[in-house]
């Protein structure tokens, strides 16, 4: 079985996994690294996003040997020790979650739309976000902690 | 009932609790030191469990169903557990699902302020299930209503004796000290916490200061925005939903399903993926092949690798289109309208749909040596320990339940289908497993709202209504699950009709002035699996009234707003419609394509009201605005409140324009969210409002809430739907149909 370094969160782990296995289950099953969820298992829901090197990806449909060198990033890896992202703050801060089980998926979606447009318009944001489902229906809230987001962002 | 005689049957040797209230509660609360020093308060229901019925006649003169709920578990109304560490922390174990709407936030308010403890430092874990809990259960918007006043006797009582225990410890009067942030303060400025108090508070024999709870305009804490408890472990990733729990050498599990509903395995061949790397065991189960390995893709491949014949399933050979065709010739026919009688009749009809929670079906289960240790979120545990003993043979009393904390559930965790074929393979392989459902099982072989037709007919003469009729006709709803418990279960079991009488009865009610109403359902099992889901008959029947109520105004040429509040008779449901016309400013010019619409629902003693604005212009139709006023009664976490409100949106949104189930020859079309249509952040309105209306006077009582939003939320983006496009959508969800 081949042999992958993973870099995941700033720790290396070497796996031996068959060279189609989803890096969610790598994640998940090999690693216990449990913040990406299973929703669909086939890229459609969203509630696994991660980041894999600068891009948002879907764990759940990325082999793991196409990460490569790439760095892996996941919920876990968001905040910097006790000192949350301004992204996961601000979720809190407008009481976003219900259930809480797509939260990983919207929030590592939200923090990749940032990078990318600082202030992101409604459509913006649409556009962004409309591949995370929320069956709890959390929208709203969702879009009102973008913008607390983008705004706290600016400032620091 | 049987629990009625054992309540009175104790007495109390407690006289200045007896006084206080009611003995029926008071009597079975006893209090122990566990450990070595720390308060446990709770007590132990002495009656026996399987005395405990309820019986079904005596539950229709009860007024809705939520009372049903709160009748059943009156008797274990103590059963409860607060507990004070010498860390000072107060825990207490919730014996409800938390499933997002968050009730485990909202009671630790409600403790941290009856008990006026430290609302950081008051800790609300979810129970494992209790076997002297047997009526247990999630639903119909019942948790706060039903374990109010318990718990807030239960925090009165441990504060009353904490307060006691520091008179005693300083020789000062009980009634001269107070409480505050976990601590006891006397007048003097000595002051003891919570938790140097414990030990000592948990000897004492009377409390020396009232156990009345506080009124509720006392209440600090009650009535503010709190975010919820865990809401720092969702965002970094740490909450544990069932999946994430760490059960050492529990291994991934998937269960190879038949094409159709409800087939079975005729035979089978796993030679090849026994061989695939990876894999751990292939257990047959009833309605499939199990297959564990070292990861859930691992299993996945040597599922799709086994070799299987399945058998047909009941309801091959049939799809929607005959479905709805029996409902048709099924329903009570309408009664004949006089001549020279203004009527309007009209047919809604309403698809199977998926609960699809976000958390797909999932439980982790460890049998061994004639016991069983089983994580499953589940609304009704006893009833699943119940099924899961059945179908493993080890005794009920032997079946552990842990309940993390669920990733939605809206009325599918109702059962358990997943604990119990967990317990199955686990049992078979002698090891831990965890068992998944694929979200492809869990929308092609879950449950779902039943599919329903609702006739309807109204007559007027002049300004008068004269006569108002419902008559609905659905797929049976499954309620085996019962109250929660293995007897109501076993008691649906023999007379589903009558339990589901009951239910409709208890649940369905027209806040309207109409005349001569009249309610009726039939039902009929139609092969595919059903299962309440969020506001269960509401959530058909409230709607269609809803939307044909707004269609009458319009022929009777009223404005639809002034329409209701002639015939409304819920005061609550009144002032909500007329907040929500004055906030959204109700009949303003919108242009062309854009319309407002509005509708509400009273139940659960709670009424709400929405107005959303929609335009109807774009490539598919598109909510502006929402403005929502809501009435509970006694709202507890307010911020709570307005998400569930603006969850309901999204729901109403959903199931009447996007998403809906279909059988084609014996098999659901769906499955998975590319095919079932669930509302995404583009179809959610950029603004909503949400009013809640504060409690008033201090004897409020809670209303229900999780599940009030959707029917009105549900109506209102139909009828503005319905005044932008000049249609009369008649089959959901609109956007396949229309
Ligand atoms: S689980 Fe990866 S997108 Fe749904
Ligand atoms: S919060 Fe429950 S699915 Fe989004």
């Amino acid at each position: 079985m081949p042999q992958y370094v993973l870099k995941v969160n700033g720790d290396e782990h070497v796996i031996d996994a068959p060279n189609d296995m989803p890096l969610l289950y790598v994640l998940r099953d090999r690693l216990g690294i449990t913040g990406p969820k299973y929703g669909c298992g086939v890229g459609i829901c969203g509630a696994c996003t991660s980041h894999v090197g600068n891009s948002v990806a879907r764990p759940c449909i990325v082999r793991i040997d196409s990460v490569g060198a790439q760095e892996v990033t996941t919920i876990e890896g968001l905040a910097t020790g006790d000192v949350l992202h301004p992204v996961q703050q601000a979720w809190i801060d407008e009481d976003v979650a219900q259930c809480g089980f797509c939260q990983p998926g919207q929030i590592m979606t939200a923090v990749a739309l940032l990078a990318q447009i600082a202030n992101p318009t409604d459509a913006d944001i649409d556009a962004a976000m409309s591949e995370n489902v929320c069956r709890c229906g959390t929208y709203v809230r969702i879009r009102a902690a973008i913008k607390r987001a983008a705004a706290a962002l600016q400032q620091a | 009932m049987a629990g009625r005689s054992d309540r009175t049957a104790v007495t109390t040797d407690d006289e200045s609790v007896a006084t206080i209230t009611s003995p029926s509660r008071r009597s079975f609360l006893q209090y122990s030191l566990a450990g070595s020093a720390t308060l446990v308060m709770g007590s132990t229901f002495v009656g026996d469990e399987a005395a405990a019925s309820i019986s079904l006649p005596e539950l229709g003169e009860i007024l809705d169903f939520p009372d049903v709920i709160a009748l059943a578990e009156a008797p274990y109304a103590s059963n409860l557990l607060l507990e004070i560490t010498t860390g000072n922390r107060v825990r207490f174990e919730l014996p409800r699902l938390d499933k997002g709407q968050g009730i485990a936030t909202a009671f630790a308010m409600l403790i941290a302020d009856e008990l006026d403890s430290d609302y950081e430092r008051t800790d609300v874990t979810l129970s494992d299930r209790r076997a002297d809990r047997p009526f247990s259960i999630t639903g119909n918007s019942a948790a706060i209503r039903a374990l109010w006043d318990p718990v807030r006797s239960l925090c009165a009582h441990a504060r009353a004796r904490l307060v006691t225990a520091a008179a005693l410890r300083w020789s000062v009067r009980a009634s001269s000290l107070r409480t505050s942030q976990s601590s006891v303060i006397a007048t003097d400025g000595r002051i003891a916490t919570y938790g140097e108090l414990s030990a000592e508070a948990a000897r004492v024999a009377i409390p020396l200061i009232p156990v009345t709870p506080k009124p509720v305009s006392q209440y600090k804490i009650v009535g503010t925005k709190r975010a919820r408890k865990n809401a720092r472990a969702i965002v970094t990733g740490t909450e544990k939903y069932t999946l994430d729990t760490s059960v050492a050498g529990a291994m991934p599990t998937v269960v190879a399903r038949a094409p159709d509903i409800g087939g079975s395995v005729l035979s089978w061949n796993g030679a090849v993926a026994a061989s695939m790397p990876g894999v751990i065991g292939i257990v047959p189960i009833p309605n499939g092949i199990a297959v564990t390995a070292q990861t859930f893709k691992q299993a996945f491949d040597a599922r799709d690798a086994l070799q299987i014949s399945w058998r047909p399933g009941p309801v091959r050979g049939q799809s929607d289109a005959g479905m709805r065709n029996t409902l048709r010739q099924i329903n009570t026919p309408l009664t004949p309208v006089l001549p020279l009688v203004g009527s309007l009749s009209a047919t809604f009809e309403f698809p199977y749909l998926a609960h699809a929670m976000m958390e797909v079906m999932s439980a982790v289960a460890d049998v061994r040596d004639q016991s069983a240790e089983i994580w499953y979120a589940s609304q009704s545990p006893n009833f699943v320990a119940a099924q899961v003993a059945q179908s493993t043979g080890i005794p009920a009393s032997k079946v552990k339940i842990h309940i993390p904390f669920a990733g939605g559930s809206f009325g599918r965790r109702l059962f358990g289908e997943a604990a119990v074929e967990a317990a199955l393979v686990s049992k078979a392989l002698r090891m831990p497993v965890k068992l998944m459902w694929t979200r492809n099982d869990d929308m092609r072989h879950g449950r779902f709202r039943p599919l329903s037709r609702c006739d309807i007919r109204a007559s007027w003469l002049a300004g008068a209504t004269l006569s108002y009729e419902h008559h609905i006709a659905a797929a049976r709803n499954d309620f085996r699950h019962g109250l929660g418990d293995a007897l109501t279960a076993a008691g649906v079991n023999v007379v589903p009709d009558l339990f589901n009488q009951v239910g409709f009865i208890t649940m369905i009610s027209l806040p309207y002035r109409f005349g001569n109403t009249s309610s009726k359902l039939v039902e009929k099992e139609l092969g595919v699996p059903t299962a309440s889901w969020r506001s269960v008959y509401s959530g058909v029947m409230t709607v269609a009234n809803e939307i044909f109520i707004d269609e009458m105004a319009r022929i009777r040429r009223y404005d639809e707003v002034d329409f209701r509040l002639r015939h409304l008779d819920s005061a609550a449901a009144e002032r909500c419609l007329r907040y929500v016309a004055a906030a959204g400013a109700w009949g303003r010019t919108m242009p062309r394509g854009q319309a407002q619409g509005v509708a509400v629902h009273a139940e659960y003693r709670s009424a709400v009201a929405y107005l959303v604005e929609i335009d109807t212009t774009g490539p598919e139709p598109r909510l502006l605005k929402a403005y929502c006023a809501v009435d509970v009664g006694v709202p507890v976490n307010v911020s709570g409140l307005q998400a569930q409100m603006q969850g309901s949106l999204i729901d109403g949104w959903s199931v009447m324009f996007r998403a809906g189930n279909h059988v084609d020859d014996g098999r659901i079309r769906e499955g998975s969210f590319g095919d079932f249509h669930w509302a995404r952040m583009r179809h959610a309105p950029v603004t909503t409002q949400v009013h809640v209306f504060p409690a008033e006077g201090s004897n409020a009582e809670p209303g229900g809430a999780g599940e009030l939003g959707i029917t009105a939320a549900a109506a209102a983006c139909v009828n503005a739907y319905a005044r932008a496009t000049k249609t009369q959508p008649r089959r959901f969800p609109v956007q396949e149909y229309d």
